[in-house]
């Protein structure tokens, strides 16, 4: 009743293709980027940007970079991390200026503004994700997973030992300076909460758009081909190299996007090996993976509950019931592992699944006959 | 001889050593994947529980001591007894197959039948779990683990490599000794899956689960059975690196590199898992003392998978693998 195609007559092909063909779907998105953009802007706070909207906002990105790789194309990636720490050093040192040596001579790059240090720094990244994801056409399911681990260990190392990556400085820490769009500082330390987040919310919502637009698309479809059985889809005439290697491609893009604003704008200074480590690249799989899978909005919802999950934590256990923080540091390790194993039983397509069932409740309903 | 050679043929014995103790982990993951097809993310963290569980049985820890000062605030910390070592690893042992029941009844027995990368990845649920489990229930600090076994530099191969060729080799009893335990354990896991009853219902679940379970065997024993034995040689790998480096959470990532090392060997292979691990023991050893100088060091981070990647896409079976066949 509520939800349905019923009723919603298209009279031309583009509104018949158009990306939220159904009139409920259109005007809750529509009803979303409002709320996104027009109110929450307005009552942010430093406590809940810096805990809550800016993590989820990254790591949606992230999340849906992840997705489309694993989700969409079935190419298990470990490197997550890794290439997150390449959208990071890229972002810094296009920010900082570029100084590259040729033949001992040093060409510096004036600072490039920060929208297309990160924009620049996730196409460096999808080079590099080319570069790792060229073993997956020989190497296939969970070999091609430990393989990915390789891209996780040399990258984070590389950027430890490569001091040109951190441009020499003693700590080995690379640190973002102010930047401003518009006038406006969005990294360094006198950013306000609602610039900061409307960056984010920017470039979140332009690269879902592109996401949702790929994975439609027949690109999105050679994916999905490869996916289910990567022989067959080769057969009828999808060209393997093309599409998995795009795959990465769009998937690091969208990984090296997230590592470029995880770095400027959410924590400022990174020091690659706690930031960027193995457990980063668990957390966005596992948001995959809890969200569900192939689809756009499991990505959000994956990365909402996980950042949400441990905020709530502590909020209740240390803040609520004053346990000690590395207790409920533990237990939220246990909870997300449990979650995990629950879902793959239960639900193996995850939250997004769920979302669907309700959907199709809702369009019978009241008559499920 | 030069000295360089020298070094070099000492780093070689030490990277063996490592290797065998690589390989122990990489046995683990072996046994679970050909009789089940899972592939055991948890190993290592497996491990890492094992030996956390027997420091604290040996130092008679009370386990959830910090739960439960959290939750009722009382504090107790040791039941104020110590545990011999032989009685805590029995222990412990039992420990293990509890662990395996219990991660059978209530994880893979839902699972049968789903695709291998979604078992895969209920094992990186389940190594979280682990992970935060084994802190909760013994805590987080790092541990001393100390069963007996010898430690420090052996001063026979000291003394002999000296006289021989003007240079002792410095070879940690430690290793000598993890080596002597694994070349046990790999022998008496061959025998026990080539000649007993239940090592062949294992290698018969591997071939074909229903085809096993028609001639009456019960699917649920052997897996059981299974994850019993990976957890045995968890403890046992958990207790050499244990006593190493101290049992503490870096012990679930050396275990990580358990996973190159089956690569380059194959998945299904247990001389496999043997001969890469000492490939990349040896290999990191050496590439750390050559290569690693000119490049700042640390390669041991990222050797081995660098390695592995690069040989599997030459052979992308490993070693040892049986040949991927795929059909349409």
């Amino acid at each position: 009743m509520f939800y349905r195609e019923a009723g919603d007559f298209k009279t031309s092909y583009p509104k018949d293709s158009q990306t939220f063909p159904i009139k409920l779907d259109r005007f809750g998105f529509f009803a979303v980027l409002f709320i996104g953009f027009a109110i929450i802007p307005f009552v942010l706070n430093d406590y809940w940007v810096n805990s809550v909207f800016l993590p989820f906002l990254i790591y949606a990105i992230a999340a849906i970079g992840l997705n489309l790789l694993v989700g969409y194309c079935g190419q298990v990636s470990l490197g997550t991390g890794g290439f997150m720490a390449v959208g990071a050093y890229a972002c810094y040192k296009l920010m900082t200026g570029l100084d590259i040596w040729i033949g001992g001579v040093e060409y510096a790059l004036p600072p490039i503004n920060i929208v297309f240090s990160v924009i620049l720094a996730g196409l460096i990244t999808a080079i590099v994700g080319v570069l790792f994801g060229l073993p997956s056409l020989r190497i296939k399911g969970f070999y091609l997973a430990v393989a990915t681990l390789a891209a996780q260990f040399f990258l984070v190392w590389l950027f430890n030992k490569w001091s040109w990556a951190y441009n020499y400085s003693s700590s080995g820490q690379i640190n973002a300076p102010e930047r401003s769009v518009f006038g406006v500082p969005v990294t360094g330390s006198n950013t306000e909460p609602w610039a900061v987040y409307l960056f984010c919310l920017v470039f979140l919502t332009v690269l879902a758009l592109i996401a949702r637009n790929l994975t439609r698309g027949s690109i999105g479809r050679k994916w999905m081909a490869i996916r289910d059985m990567d022989i067959a889809a080769e057969i009828i005439g999808v060209d393997p190299l093309k599409a998995k290697l795009s795959a990465f491609a769009v998937s690091s893009f969208f990984i090296g996007i997230a590592g470029a604003l995880f770095f400027s704008v959410y924590l400022g200074a990174v020091e690659v090996g706690e930031v960027f480590g193995i457990n980063k690249s668990f957390l966005v799989l596992f948001m995959v993976i809890i969200g569900g899978l192939g689809s756009i909005f499991g990505a959000f919802a994956g990365a909402a509950f996980l950042v949400l999950l441990p905020v709530f934590l502590k909020n209740t256990l240390v803040g609520g019931l004053g346990w000690p923080t590395d207790l409920a540091a533990h237990l939220e390790f246990m909870i997300v592992g449990g979650l995990i194993i629950t879902f793959l039983i239960l639900e193996p397509h995850g939250l997004a699944q769920l979302w669907r069932i309700i959907k199709e409740k809702l369009r019978l309903w009241p008559f499920p006959h | 001889m030069p000295e360089q050679l020298l070094w070099g043929m000492e780093i070689v014995m030490n990277g063996l050593m490592t290797g065998v103790l690589y390989a122990l982990v990489a046995l683990g993951f072996v046994l679970i994947f050909k009789a089940s097809g899972i592939f055991n993310f948890s190993q290592g963290v497996m491990a890492l529980f094992a030996a956390l569980t027997l420091v604290g049985i040996m130092e008679g820890r009370v386990p959830f001591s910090h739960l439960i000062k959290a939750v009722s605030g009382v504090s107790v910390h040791h039941f104020g007894w110590n545990v011999p070592a032989f009685a805590a690893i029995l222990l412990t042992m039992a420990v293990m197959v509890l662990l395996a029941w219990l991660v059978n009844r209530f994880i893979f027995r839902h699972l049968v039948g789903q695709e291998p990368i979604i078992l895969f990845m209920a094992t990186i649920g389940l190594a979280y779990f682990l992970e935060g489990f084994g802190d909760i229930m013994w805590g987080s600090d790092i541990k001393k683990l100390d069963v007996g076994l010898p430690e420090g530099i052996n001063d026979t191969i000291d003394e002999v490599t000296f006289n021989l060729l003007g240079y002792g080799f410095f070879i940690d009893n430690l290793d000598l000794w993890a080596t002597f335990v694994a070349v046990l354990l790999v022998i008496a896991l061959v025998m026990f899956a080539q000649y007993s009853k239940h090592g062949r219902a294992m290698r018969a679940v591997a071939d074909d689960h229903q085809a096993a379970l028609s001639v009456g065997i019960n699917l649920n024993f052997i897996w059981v059975m299974v994850w019993s034995l990976a957890g045995f040689v968890a403890l046992v790998a958990g207790i050499m690196w244990g006593s190493k480096s101290g049992v503490q959470f870096s012990l679930s990532l050396i275990a990580l590199k358990a996973l190159p090392v089956l690569m380059l060997g194959g998945f299904t292979s247990i001389p496999g898992a043997i001969v890469g691990g000492l490939i990349i023991g040896v290999g990191e050893k050496l590439f750390e003392f050559i290569i690693g100088p000119m490049v700042g060091g640390a390669t041991e981070n990222w050797f081995a998978y660098v390695l592995a990647l690069i040989f599997l896409v030459f052979r992308p079976q490993g070693l040892f693998g049986e040949k991927i066949i795929e059909r349409v």
